[in-house]
C-alpha cells in the first residue's frame, strides 16, 4: 500500500496547458487555460495523502488539502469543492494567484525528491468545474440574528469576512468605493492571470447568500464610521487595502507618459483601457515601456503593457534577480513572453520633450553590499555608470502605501508609524470598539490569502462579539 | 442608477446643467467638493464639481461643459434618464472664513464651481465681490444666480457684448488697487487662474484656486491628479482641489492636461459622426 503511493509520487508533474507566449502577449485572454478532467485526476492521484501533510501547515487558511485532492482522484467534483468551501471562499480566486510555491507546495512531501503535487491547479479545477457545471447550491445558514454589520472594501479581505458572517446569520453589507467589487482582484491584477467574470461570479455567490453590496460608497466621504453605527451598524469590518501610491520622487516624475502601477491597471482592468475606443477610458500606449520594481505588480504592469502593443518592454530594478519579490511562475510568463529585464539599474532622473512628454529615462548601475533591514543585500550605485534608457511609457511599480482618506476622517483609531492601522493579529480588533481591521490595510500590501486569512480570523472575532460583547 | 430630474442647457447649448438625485451625497457634500460621474458600463469616470445641493429634495446639480466624447455623452441624457455611477463628495471642502472683503472671480463653467462657494462666503459675513467673465455675452452662465450670491457683481466679455469689455483680470486690478481685499477665490480655465495668480501675487493677496487635473479614481489611489503645489507633489483628489494659487504650477497642470488629447480628439470626433448619422 505504501509503496504504491511513493511511485504514485514519483510521476512527472502534469503542466499545466498555456496559450503559447507568441499568441498571448498580445491578448488579455488567460495565459493558463486549466486542467481536463483526466489530466486533474491523473494529478490528485499524484498526491501521497499524508498523515501530517506539510502541503496544510503552508497554507495560511488551513485548508484540508490531502482531503480535497482525494475526493478529485475518486472524481467528487462536488465534494472536493465543498471541502474547499469550508476554509475558503475564493478557491477560483486563490487557485490563480495565491503564490503556491511558497505556500502548500512549498511545503508539500512529494515536492522533496522531485515536483511537488499542483496544488494551485487542483484547487482553480474544482473551482472552475463547480462555476460551469456544479449545482450552484448554497451552503447551509445560521438563522437570522439580526445583528447588522459592515464591511468596508471589497478585496480578498471584506469578501471573506462577508461571506463568514452572512452563514453565522448576520446581516451583512459590504461598501465599496469604486463602482466595482473586488478589490486589487477588480483594479489590479489583470485579466490575462483573473478573469473579471471569475471574481464578479464570486461576489455573486456571496450576493445570492443574502449579502448585500453597495457600490460608490467611499467612506470617511459619503459616510463616516461614526455615522455607519448610527445606522443601526453594530460590528465594521475595515479591509480598505493599501492603495497609495509610491512614486520615486525624482526629477521629471510628471511628465506626460510616468505613471502609477494603480493607475496603468486601473485603466487596463476595472475601466477596459485596453478596448479603448470602444470603452471610452483611454490608456498610454508606449513603443519602448519600461516598468520599475520587480514585483507581481511590476510584472502585471509589463505584461499589460505588451499586450497593449508595446515594440519592447523592460523592467527595471535596482536589485538582483534572487531579489526579485514577484512570484516564479509570473517572472517565468513575463520572460517567455519576451519582456527584458535590467537588473542592478537604478533611474536616476526623467527626460522630456518640449511638449513634456517623457522621451527617456537617466539610469545608474548598481552593486550589492551588505543587507540592509529589509533582509535584502543593499544596492549601491557604481560611480561612472551613468547611461541613457529610450522610453516614451514609465510605469512606477515599487509598492503602496497606507491610503488615508479613511482613517483621516476617523482619528480615533490608531494607526502605526507608516499610517497602517493597529490591530490585533489574532483577532483583528482595532483600538476604536467595534471596529475590525486586516488585509493589506494592516500588514502593508501583502497577498489575497494573507488578506483572506485575516478576514476568518476577524470575522470568528466579531461573530463572538455580536453574540458574547467586545 | 442615479437619476436626472432637472436638464438646463445654456451658452449655446455648450454648457449643461444636471440635477440628479443622490440623496447621500446632497446631504454630505460641502462647497468645493466634486463627484465623479460614469454614464454607463463602458464609460469613463468623470470628475464635476457641485454647482448646487439640495439635502431635502436628495438631489445634487453639475454644470458642465461639453468638450469631448464623455461630456458629449452627458449631452445626450435626458430627463428620466440616468448616471450608472455617482460618487463623492470627494475632496476638501473649501476653507471658510470671515475675512472682510473678498474677491470672487470665475470663467467659462467655473463660474458654476464658484457659485456654492460665493454664497457660502456671503453668508458667513464676508463682503463679495463677484467678477465673472466669457468670450461673448450668450457664453455666460448663472448672472442672475451669481448676483443673488454675492454683494456686488462685475461681468466681462472677451468681445465687449455685455459688461466690461476685456478680461477678468482687468477688472480685478481695479478691486486689488483698493487695497483692503482680504482673499481672491478664482475658477476658470487654467491660464485665467494662472494670470489672476500672478497678478494677485503683485498685491500679495491671497488667492484659492480650484484644479481640474484628469483623474480616475478621486480618492488618492492612482496618482493620476497630482499637481505640483509649493514644489511638492499633491494629489487634487484628496489635498485639493483647492490650492494656494501663488503656489500651484500651472504650466505643469496645463501639459498634463494633455495627456490624451490625441486619443480623446479620434473618440469625439467618432463619436460625434456616429451622433449626426442617428
Ligand atoms: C497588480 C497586483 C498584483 C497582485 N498579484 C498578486 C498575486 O498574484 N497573488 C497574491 O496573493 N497577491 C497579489 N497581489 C496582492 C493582493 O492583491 C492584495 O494583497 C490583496 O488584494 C489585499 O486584499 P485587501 O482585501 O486587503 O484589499 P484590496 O484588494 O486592496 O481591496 C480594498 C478595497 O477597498 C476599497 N476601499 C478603499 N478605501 C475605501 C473606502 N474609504 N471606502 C470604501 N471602500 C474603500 C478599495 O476600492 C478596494 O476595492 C497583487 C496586488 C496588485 C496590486
Ligand atoms: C475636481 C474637478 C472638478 C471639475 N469640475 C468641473 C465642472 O464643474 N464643470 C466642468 O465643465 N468641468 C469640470 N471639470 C473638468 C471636467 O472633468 C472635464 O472637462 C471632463 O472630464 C472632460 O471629459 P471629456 O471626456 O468630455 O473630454 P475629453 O475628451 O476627455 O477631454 C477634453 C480635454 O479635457 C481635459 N480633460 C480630460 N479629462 C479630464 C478630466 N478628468 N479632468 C479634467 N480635464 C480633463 C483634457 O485637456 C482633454 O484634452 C472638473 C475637473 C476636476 C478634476
Ligand atoms: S504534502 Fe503533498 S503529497 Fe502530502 S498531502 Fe499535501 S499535497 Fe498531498
Ligand atoms: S484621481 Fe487618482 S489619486 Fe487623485
Amino acid at each position: 500500500m505504501t509503496e504504491k503511493k511513493v511511485k504514485k509520487g514519483k510521476a512527472a508533474r502534469l503542466a499545466m496547458p498555456e496559450q503559447a507566449p507568441e499568441i498571448r502577449k498580445r491578448n488579455f485572454k488567460e495565459v493558463p487555460t486549466g486542467y481536463t478532467v483526466a489530466m486533474a485526476q491523473e494529478e490528485a492521484a499524484r498526491c501521497l495523502q499524508c498523515k501530517k501533510p506539510g502541503c496544510m501547515e503552508g497554507c495560511p487558511v488551513s485548508v484540508d488539502i490531502p482531503g480535497f485532492i482525494g475526493l478529485i482522484a475518486e472524481g467528487d467534483f462536488t465534494g472536493a469543492i465543498r471541502h474547499i468551501w469550508t476554509k475558503n471562499a475564493l478557491p477560483a480566486v486563490c487557485g490563480r494567484v495565491c503564490p503556491q510555491e511558497s505556500q502548500c507546495e512549498g511545503r508539500c512531501i512529494v515536492g522533496k525528491k522531485g515536483e511537488p503535487v499542483a496544488i494551485g491547479n487542483l484547487e482553480r479545477f474544482v473551482a472552475d468545474w463547480e462555476r460551469e457545471k456544479g449545482t450552484g447550491e448554497l451552503p447551509p445558514k445560521a438563522p437570522v440574528t439580526g445583528k447588522k454589520v459592515a464591511v468596508v472594501g471589497s478585496g480578498p479581505s471584506g469578501l471573506t469576512v462577508a461571506g463568514d458572517l452572512i452563514q453565522k446569520g448576520h446581516s451583512v453589507t459590504v461598501l465599496e468605493a469604486f463602482h466595482k467589487p473586488g478589490g486589487v482582484l477588480v483594479y489590479g491584477i489583470p485579466e490575462f492571470r483573473l478573469p473579471k467574470a471569475i471574481v464578479a461570479q464570486e461576489v455573486n455567490f456571496l450576493e445570492r447568500l443574502g449579502v448585500n453590496v453597495e457600490v460608490n460608497a467611499v467612506i470617511g466621504r459619503t459616510v463616516s464610521l461614526d455615522e455607519l453605527f448610527e445606522q443601526g451598524y453594530e460590528a465594521i469590518y475595515l479591509g480598505v487595502g493599501a492603495g497609495l501610491p509610491r512614486f520615486m520622487n525624482l526629477p521629471g516624475e510628471n511628465l506626460i507618459g510616468i505613471l502609477s502601477a494603480n493607475e496603468y491597471l486601473t485603466r487596463a482592468n476595472l475601466m477596459k483601457a485596453y478596448r479603448f475606443p470602444d470603452v471610452d477610458t483611454p490608456i498610454p500606449k508606449g513603443k519602448n515601456v519600461v516598468v520599475l520594481g520587480a514585483g507581481n505588480v511590476a510584472m502585471d504592469s509589463a505584461r499589460t503593457a505588451m499586450r497593449l502593443g508595446a515594440e519592447n518592454v523592460k523592467i527595471v530594478y535596482r536589485r538582483s534577480r534572487e531579489e526579485m519579490p514577484a512570484r516564479a511562475a509570473e517572472i517565468h510568463h513575463a520572460e517567455e513572453e519576451g519582456i527584458e529585464f535590467f537588473l542592478l539599474t537604478n533611474p536616476t532622473r526623467f527626460i522630456g520633450n518640449e511638449k513634456g512628454r517623457l522621451t527617456g529615462m537617466e539610469c545608474l548601475r548598481m552593486e550589492l553590499g551588505e543587507p540592509d533591514d529589509s533582509g535584502r543585500r543593499r544596492p549601491i550605485a557604481i560611480e561612472g555608470s551613468e547611461f541613457h534608457m529610450d522610453t516614451d511609457l514609465v510605469i512606477v511599480a515599487v509598492g503602496s502605501g497606507a491610503n488615508p482618506l479613511l482613517t483621516q476622517s476617523t482619528p480615533d483609531m490608531e494607526l502605526n508609524k507608516w499610517g497602517y492601522i493597529e490591530a490585533d493579529p489574532e483577532t483583528g480588533k482595532t483600538t476604536k470598539k467595534g471596529v475590525w481591521a486586516g488585509g493589506d490595510i494592516v500588514t502593508g500590501a501583502a497577498t489575497v490569502i494573507l488578506a483572506m486569512g485575516a478576514g476568518r480570523k476577524a470575522a470568528d472575532s466579531i461573530h463572538q462579539y455580536l453574540t458574547w460583547g467586545w | 442608477m442615479f437619476k436626472i430630474v432637472k436638464r438646463e442647457e445654456m451658452a449655446e447649448g455648450t454648457v449643461i446643467l444636471n440635477e440628479i438625485e443622490a440623496p447621500l451625497i446632497a446631504n454630505k457634500a460641502k462647497p468645493g467638493q466634486f463627484v465623479i460621474l460614469k454614464a454607463n458600463e463602458d464609460g469613463e469616470r468623470i470628475p464635476l464639481t457641485m454647482a448646487d445641493t439640495d439635502a431635502e429634495k436628495g438631489t445634487i446639480t453639475i454644470i458642465y461643459m461639453v468638450v469631448g466624447k464623455s461630456t458629449a455623452l452627458f449631452k445626450t441624457l435626458q430627463v428620466g434618464d440616468g448616471f450608472q455611477d455617482v460618487i463623492g463628495p470627494l475632496g476638501k471642502p473649501t476653507h471658510l472664513e470671515k475675512l472682510g472683503k473678498v474677491v470672487c472671480v470665475g470663467g467659462g463653467t467655473g463660474v458654476a464651481v464658484l457659485h456654492p462657494i460665493t454664497r457660502a462666503l456671503k453668508e458667513i459675513g464676508n463682503d463679495v465681490t463677484c467678477i465673472i467673465g466669457a468670450r461673448t455675452k450668450d457664453l455666460l452662465i448663472l448672472e442672475s444666480q451669481m448676483k443673488a450670491a454675492s454683494n456686488e457683481l462685475k461681468v466681462c466679455t472677451d468681445d465687449g457684448s455685455y459688461g466690461h469689455h476685456g478680461f477678468v483680470t482687468d477688472v480685478l486690478k481695479e478691486a486689488l488697487e483698493g487695497g483692503d481685499v482680504k482673499l481672491v477665490v478664482a475658477i476658470g480655465p487654467v491660464p485665467m487662474m494662472k494670470a489672476v495668480a500672478n497678478l494677485t501675487r503683485s498685491y500679495d493677496v491671497k488667492t484659492l484656486v480650484s484644479l481640474n487635473p484628469i483623474m480616475i479614481d478621486g480618492t488618492g489611489m492612482c496618482g493620476g491628479c497630482r499637481v505640483t503645489v509649493g514644489g511638492k507633489t499633491k494629489f487634487a483628489c484628496v489635498d485639493g482641489p483647492e490650492f494656494d494659487g501663488h503656489q500651484v504650477n500651472f504650466d505643469e497642470l496645463m501639459m498634463r492636461l494633455q495627456a490624451y488629447c490625441e486619443e480623446e480628439k479620434h473618440c469625439y470626433e467618432d463619436f460625434c459622426t456616429l451622433q449626426d448619422a442617428t
